[in-house]
Order: C-alpha cells, then structure tokens, then sequence
C-alpha cells in the first residue's frame, strides 16, 4: 500500500515541469552511488540507515519542499502509523518531560544499543526559561501552552508531532520520535506535560 | 607527545569562561543573545591570546620531520616523491588549493587523503594499517595528522583557491553538495539539517551554513587544529566523520570519496576567502 503511494508519487516527481530538480537528479545519483560504496557500520549504525524511506526519497528530491498534493498524500501515511496511548491520556509527568527534553543521547555509533534514548529537544528547541542552552533549528516552544491553550485538541497535535513531526510536516527538520521508536508512548506523554502542563515551568 | 601545560592552561582558561557565564546569565530572551554572544567573544579572545603559543605548532614540527625523512618500507622521504599538486615535494599553497583532481591516482583528493596516498604509493605503507587508528587519541597522533598540519602551516594567509574549473572537481562538488542534502537515518538528518540555514544553533554551538562563503570558510578556519575539549590535535577527515556520527550515519571509510566530495563542496564555497592556518577549536 505504502509502496504503491510512494511509486505513483515518484512518478509524478518525473513529471514535474521543475527543471533544476531534474538537473540535479544526476549528480544525486552519484552521490547516492558515493554513499552506498564508502560506509562501514559501526556500532549500532548499520548499513540500512543509509537507505531512503519514502518520505526521505520525496524530500531529497524535491529540495524539502514537495508539491502539496503528494505531501498531503504521505503525511496521512505517517499519521496512520500514530500510536495512541491505551488509557487515552496524552498529558504525563513534566518533570520526567525535562529530564527526556534535556538528554541528547541516542543513536550514534558511540552510543550504547539498547540504552533509553533521549528526546534531544533543547538541542533545537528553547522551552524552560531556566535552560538557557538551548538551540535554534526549531521553534522558540517557551510559554507553548500558555500561548496554545491545553484542550484535548492541543495535547492531541503536541502528542501526535512528537510521535511523527512528518505527520504534519513532511519534510520537517524534526525526527519521527516515535515512529523510529526512540520514543515511548508515556515518554512523549511527559514531554506533552512539559510542554502543556500549566505547572511546567515552560508556562509559568 | 605530551601537551600538559597547555591542557592545564586550558582547562582554567574554561573554567573562568564557564564562571563568567554563570554569573552574567539571566532568564530574559535578549540577555541570553547577548550572553551567547559574549561567550563566543570571550572563547575567540582566550583563542587569539592562544594563537602565540599555538599548539599545533608542535604537530606542524613533528610533521615536518616526518616529511623530510626516508620512511616505510622504501625508504623514501614525501619531499622527494611527494606531489600535492604544486610539483614534487612543494608545499606552500598546497593546502588551500585541495581538494584537487590528480591524474595518478584518478581521484579528487583533500589534503589529508592526498598524504596517506603518498605514504601507501610512494613509502609502502599499508593503507589499512594507516586506517586502523586514523585520528588522534589522547595517547597517540597519527602521522598522518602531523603531516597534514605541517602542509596546512604553509598555506597561513593565502587565499582558498579550489580549482572548481577542473571539470573532475567540479563535478566532485555537485556530488559533495548533493551528499550535503542527502537525508536518511533514524532522525532523518543531512548536514543541511544542522549547517544549511544562516545563525542556527545546536545548543550553544554555533552552525555555519556550509553553502555560503561566510559560513564555509568557518568550517575551514582552524584546521587541523588542536581542539580544546579533549586536548588533542583533529583533521578536516576527523571532523566529517564525526558529523556523519552526529547524523545517526554508519561510518565514512577514511579517506573515500564521499569525504572529499563533502570537503570539495565546502571548501570551494569558501574559495576566494583567507585561510589563517592550523589552528585551536573549542
Ligand atoms: C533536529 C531538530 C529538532 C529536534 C531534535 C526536535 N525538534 Fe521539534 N521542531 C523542529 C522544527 C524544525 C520544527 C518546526 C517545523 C515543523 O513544524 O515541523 C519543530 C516543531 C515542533 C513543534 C511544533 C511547534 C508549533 O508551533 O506547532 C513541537 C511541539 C516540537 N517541535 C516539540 C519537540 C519536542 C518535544 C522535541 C523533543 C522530543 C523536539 N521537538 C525535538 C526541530 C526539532
Ligand atoms: C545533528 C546536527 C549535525 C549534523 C547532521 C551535522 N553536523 Fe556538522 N556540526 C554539528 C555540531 C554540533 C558541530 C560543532 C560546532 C562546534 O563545535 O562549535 C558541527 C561542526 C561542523 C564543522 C566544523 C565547524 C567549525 O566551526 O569548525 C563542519 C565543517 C561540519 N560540522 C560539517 C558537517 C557536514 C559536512 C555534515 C554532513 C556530513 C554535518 N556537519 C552534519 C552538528 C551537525
């Protein structure tokens, strides 16, 4: 099913009147030769992380900005793939959020497979006024909840991004927590605490 | 080799850095931009105090050695069959005019990746015996280090001059640049990801934006360098791999194509600017 979407959608890529992207396709391949020919794995990093999925497949080829139509078809894709809490409470603990927010551990070759990933959120978020290292790849989410309010619909938008930032964005610089299971259900309920909780200090 | 005195000087130095940050931080949004930016100038002043007494003077030495002596199985120095592209042996401006196409070896080639040819080609060293322990370690510097900090040295103050009219580097650029935006893995990143916008930031690090001139010569400026967290001295080869690390990517193979694709790409977006020489990295 996925993968009849993403042909047709490669399919419509190819028709697309945009010239610079088909100039590029060339040398995309021969990066992508380049790529598969001069990596080893190491550690937990094996050889299949090299490959494309297909959101990446329309996002590299299309520059991070597909046409809307294809975006729209993908993005429901990966909304499909949302995992929804059983007990239907999407609001944790916020304290447990901080800790995961502040841990940028996870992943890497030098990281140990197995161990709690974290959820690498300051690295491009700013979100407790107290954190004052914070990066700037995302959004300011200081005061989230305060400015977005805290209804079932809010915490259901924060708990699905979390989950997969491609659900809503498909060529979002965020990573698919949850998807890729870095992630668990009740940890994205902690970090959807942080973010919402009106006793988080992010809305105080 | 032992650099204690530095690494001493070093960590005070940091740690008045780290004092002065907490005392001048304070919760509003401006004060932190301008704290984030006087972090940044008091590093860069601490950085130009440490430039008289640049430790990487002391690799540049040891790679100078390294470069005139009769070495490896055939016994042959670099400086007589070594050519980095200025003719055999030549070596001022060498640095800022690689990645370059050499005909020999039918590859484009970084500086770094050009020296370990040599060594295997023209010395006899075994390149998988080089590739086991490729970067430096508290304990151990590659030769491979020292010499390419030695060659750097002799480009101080020149201008970056990748030569992209070569057809082969400049299609070694437009795959480096492609490799750029190329996005896979767990979180989905490229190096675009994290280096292809002006003024983002990972936490306090500032991300250059490879593709504009600005930004390149910024991830060109200081190496090799001796890199403060760590005491060690790192290259440019160091330096990708540990950002494919970053990217949740398997391992680059030393010295590969895909390295000095990436090194063309960046390096020829900061042609025309000044490289300072090997230098200190935070
Ligand atoms: C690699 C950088 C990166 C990381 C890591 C990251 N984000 Fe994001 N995030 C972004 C970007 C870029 C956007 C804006 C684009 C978009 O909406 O997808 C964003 C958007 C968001 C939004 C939506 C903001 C809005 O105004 O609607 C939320 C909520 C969010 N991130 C929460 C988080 C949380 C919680 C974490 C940690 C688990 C996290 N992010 C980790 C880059 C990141
Ligand atoms: C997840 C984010 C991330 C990704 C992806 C990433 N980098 Fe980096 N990069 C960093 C960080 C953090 C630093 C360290 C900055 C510092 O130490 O001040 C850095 C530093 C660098 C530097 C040195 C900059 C300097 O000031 O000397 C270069 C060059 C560089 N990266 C290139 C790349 C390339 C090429 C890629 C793709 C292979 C890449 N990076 C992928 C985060 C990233």
């Amino acid at each position: 099913m996925t993968k009849k979407i993403i042909l047709a959608a490669m399919a419509a890529l190819t028709a697309l009147p945009a010239t610079s992207v088909l100039a590029d396709a060339d040398y995309r391949a021969k990066a992508i030769a380049v790529i598969k020919k001069d990596f080893v794995p190491r550690g937990q990093a094996d050889l299949d992380r090299l490959a494309e999925d297909g959101v990446h497949a329309i996002c590299n080829r299309t520059g991070n900005n597909p046409p809307a139509e294809i975006a729209k078809v993908l993005e429901g894709d990966q909304m499909a793939d949302v995992k929804w809490p059983a007990d239907g409470k999407l609001m944790g603990n916020w304290k447990k959020g901080e800790s995961l927010a502040q841990s940028g551990r996870g992943f890497t070759w030098s990281d140990k497979p197995g161990l709690p990933v974290g959820g690498n959120c300051y690295n491009c978020h700013q979100i407790n006024p107290k954190e004052t290292s914070y990066g700037t790849i995302g959004p300011s989410l200081l005061h989230f909840g305060k400015l977005r309010g805290n209804t079932p619909e809010i915490q259901k938008y924060v708990y699905g991004k979390i989950f997969n930032a491609k659900a809503y964005n498909l060529c979002s610089e965020m990573p698919r927590f949850g998807r890729v299971e870095a992630l668990k259900p009740e940890q994205i309920k902690d970090l959807v605490a942080l973010l919402l909780d009106p006793e988080s200090p992010v809305n105080k | 080799m032992d650099h204690s005195p530095q690494k001493r000087m070093l960590v005070g130095a940091l740690s008045t850095l780290g004092a002065l940050g907490a005392l001048t931080f304070s919760a509003s949004a401006l004060a932190q931009e301008i704290d984030h930016a006087k972090a940044a100038i008091e590093f860069e002043k601490f950085r130009a105090e440490m430039e008289d007494s640049n430790p990487s003077e002391l690799f540049e030495l040891k790679g100078e050695e390294l470069w005139k002596a009769k070495r490896g199985p055939k016994n042959v120095s670099l400086a007589e069959s070594c050519d980095l592209g200025q003719g055999i042996g030549k070596i001022e401006g060498a640095y800022v005019q690689m990645p370059r196409y050499f005909a020999d070896a039918d590859a484009v080639m970084d500086a770094e990746r050009r020296i370990v040819w040599c060594m295997v080609e023209k010395q006899g060293f075994k390149f998988d015996d080089i590739a086991k322990k490729p970067f430096a370690t508290d304990t151990f510097t590659p030769d491979a280090t020292n010499l390419v900090t030695y060659v750097a040295a002799h480009s101080k103050n020149m201008k970056i001059a990748v030569p992209l009219k070569d057809p082969k580097v400049k299609e070694a650029w437009e795959i480096g640049k492609e490799m750029a935006a190329y996005r896979a893995g767990p979180y989905d990143f490229s190096c675009n990801t994290c280096h292809g916008t002006d003024g983002k930031r990972i936490r306090m690090q500032d991300l250059p934006n490879l593709a504009t001139a600005a930004g390149a010569i910024k991830g060109v400026q200081g190496w090799p360098g001796y890199r403060m967290t760590g005491g060690i001295q790192l290259t440019h080869q160091w330096r990708m791999t540990d950002c494919f690390r970053q990217q949740r990517f398997p391992a680059p193979k030393y010295t590969s194509d895909a390295i000095a694709y990436l090194l063309t790409y960046m390096i020829g977006n900061a042609n025309g600017q000044v490289y300072k020489g090997p230098g200190i990295k935070r």
